[in-house]
């Protein structure tokens, strides 16, 4: 893009307004019609989970004997209806979303950290410390986490904060295999060079020059990342070994609302349907920024 | 071929010998002994049971004799079920466990592969949307709500299938769709991609413009370079699969492996734990080594040596 100003600017002296490479993507990315619907879903599930304590709505653990396992009641405002323990599961719903989607998020952060860094240094390194690095990740490729990570609540109680850290440390191995790759195609590029030559360095080229230009492809991947990551820790909150009482999380919902399904079907409809509905817009969220990025991929 | 297979099961070894390291010492940091949940026993008595379970060596000689046993094929005896090892207690899970993944996987492939080839000829008609739309929700919802909501529907409501237990082929049903539909899910998007790009390629025109059958074009030339990413998705699928047995099998109360591992996790059975993740992280690298060398089989561009 950046040529084609160049060379307009020399000939006719017109303006013109270069479009950077976000600029185009953002463009593809609105036109997406599925991805666009996705965020404005997204950002309402996000908005009602968090803001569930200020919408004047029952606590979560308002028990009401007279209605146990009741069906979903509009008028009343029970709108999944309620648990086996007479409490309102829509809200239920909202503050075990509180969890899932910062589980999510913290993990996905911590994945980002790692393996944005691992793969940096891996790839602008090169040579033998780049191989040891890779050959270390290859090797946890092939470790069997989900069990490791049972294990590890199993060994350490189950700490939110051990869930968080342990999903977020297993996440981090193909964002830095991607992130490695797109280092060594920009490590051979004549701005590198440049502030080779000019003595920067090496940390500050990696964090100057090599992390902001990954940048496109470790939004695109992290997008992905964050439904996984939540699949994961609903995965082992279903098997109970997650998220404990008094808390909940949308795995937790799920479980619970599993084990009473013969009498309350509603039960499991609810949060189950929830956290679906949060995978689908993540993940075509994720498409559509792939798409927006890359549109060759397509 | 041979002499890449024989390197790379070496190879392998290294990687084991961090599954068992990593897993037998986490399970030792856990606080208390294996026996500490239970109701209060007499010191002499505890003291007769780390005897019997080799607690009270220093910690690298139980290291040492775990890892001669693994050898042997030997696990160590299980903390909760007495009188099984945990080798008996896998023995008699797996040839479950294996049943219903290898069905699973087997499923996942032929219909996926069938869904993404179709799909690729109808580009944006209807049928491919519906394909590409059903798989998205396939790779979005994982089974462990799909196989309740399954139950619901066709064992609750409609009442045509068994909710859970073992036995005569109808209790396969469940389990199985919901083991494979993530995979056929995800299976049907590779295969489609790949699909397309390889109808796109010289070699098909060449192939179709010397008046081939387009059956012939299809079978002969175009799903033979087409499956490869489905080939080195194998690995993951295989072991995507197993994690998945791990929900589906306690969920549908299948006596398979997976469940041993929960049940073990949830009453603290720290052998069993380890010993699960020691044998599925063996069968998981085993499966992605297999895969590799199919790939080079497919592959006329690769050649191991």
């Amino acid at each position: 893009m950046s040529a084609a100003l160049t060379s307009a600017d020399l000939t006719d002296q017109i303006e013109v307004k270069g479009r950077s490479l976000f600029a185009d993507a953002l463009r593809r990315f609105r036109g997406n019609k599925a991805a666009m619907l996705s965020v404005v879903v997204f950002v309402l599930i996000t908005i009602a989970c968090f803001g569930a304590p200020y919408f004047g709505l029952r606590s979560q653990d308002d028990v009401n004997y007279d209605l146990i396992l009741a069906a979903p009641d509009w008028s009343q405002g029970y709108f999944f209806g309620t648990d086996a323990n007479g409490r309102d599961l829509f809200v239920r719903t909202l503050y075990g979303g509180q969890v899932s989607l910062m589980v999510g998020f913290v993990a996905t952060l911590v994945s980002l950290v790692i393996g944005v860094t691992w793969g940096a240094t891996a790839g602008f390194i090169g040579g033998r410390v780049d191989g040891f690095m890779m050959r270390i990740v290859d090797i946890l490729y092939s470790l069997p986490f989900i069990f490791f990570v049972i294990m590890l609540t199993v060994v350490f109680g189950r700490d939110m904060l051990l869930i968080y850290a342990a999903i977020g440390a297993i996440s981090w191995l193909d964002m830095a295999r991607i992130v490695r790759g797109q280092t060594i195609s920009l490590r051979r590029k004549e701005f590198i060079e440049a502030a080779e030559a000019s003595g920067v360095r090496t940390h500050n080229i990696i964090l100057r020059h090599i992390i902001p230009n990954c940048i496109g492809p470790v939004v695109v991947y992290v997008t992905l990342t964050v439904p996984t990551v939540m699949l994961t820790e609903s995965f082992i909150s279903f098997l109970g070994m997650g998220v404990q009482e008094p808390d909940s999380s949308w795995g937790t919902l799920v479980s619970e609302g599993a084990s009473t399904m013969e009498q309350a079907p509603w039960a499991v409809i609810g949060p189950a349907g929830i956290l679906a509905l949060t995978l689908l817009c993540l993940n075509f969220i994720g498409d559509g920024l792939r798409d927006a990025f890359d549109p060759k991929d397509r | 071929m041979l002499r890449y297979f024989l390197r790379r099961l070496l190879g392998a070894i290294p990687t084991l010998f961090l599954i068992v390291v990593i897993s037998f010492f986490m399970i030792r940091l856990a606080p208390g002994g294996p026996f500490s949940t239970e109701r209060q026993v007499p010191k002499e008595v505890e003291a007769n049971l780390l005897r019997a379970y080799h607690l009270d060596e220093p910690l690298w000689q139980q290291f040492l004799r775990y890892l001669g046993g693994l050898m042997h094929g030997d696990f160590g005896p299980s903390f909760k079920y007495k009188d099984f090892s945990v080798t008996d207690l896998i023995a008699q899970g797996f040839p479950v466990s294996l049943q219903l993944g290898g069905i699973a996987i087997v499923l996942a492939l032929l219909i996926g592969i069938t869904l993404g080839i179709t799909a690729a000829f109808r580009q944006n008609s209807l049928l491919d949307y519906t394909a590409t739309g059903i798989s998205m929700l396939g790779i979005a919802v994982p089974n462990f709500i799909i196989a309740p909501l399954m139950t619901l529907v066709f064992g609750l409501m409609l009442g045509i299938l068994p909710v859970g237990g073992w036995g005569g082929a109808k209790h396969y049903v469940l389990p199985v769709v919901a083991l494979c539909l993530p995979q056929i899910a995800i299976v049907t998007r590779l295969m489609r991609g790949s699909m397309i790009e390889v109808l796109h390629t010289n070699y098909v025109r060449t192939a179709r413009a010397k008046g081939l059958p387009e059956i012939v074009t299809i079978t002969r030339h175009a799903i033979r370079a087409a499956i490869l990413p489905i080939v080195s998705y194998l690995g993951p699928a295989i072991a995507a699969i197993i994690t998945g047995s791990v929900v589906v099998e306690q969920i549908f109360g299948i006596p398979g492996i997976g469940r041993y591992f929960v049940q073990g996790s949830l009453n603290r059975d720290y052998t069993m734990v380890m010993g699960v993740t020691i044998f599925y992280g063996a069968l998981i690298i085993f499966c992605n080594l297999v895969a590799d060398m199919l790939y080079g089989l497919l592959d006329p561009k690769i050649r191991y040596s």
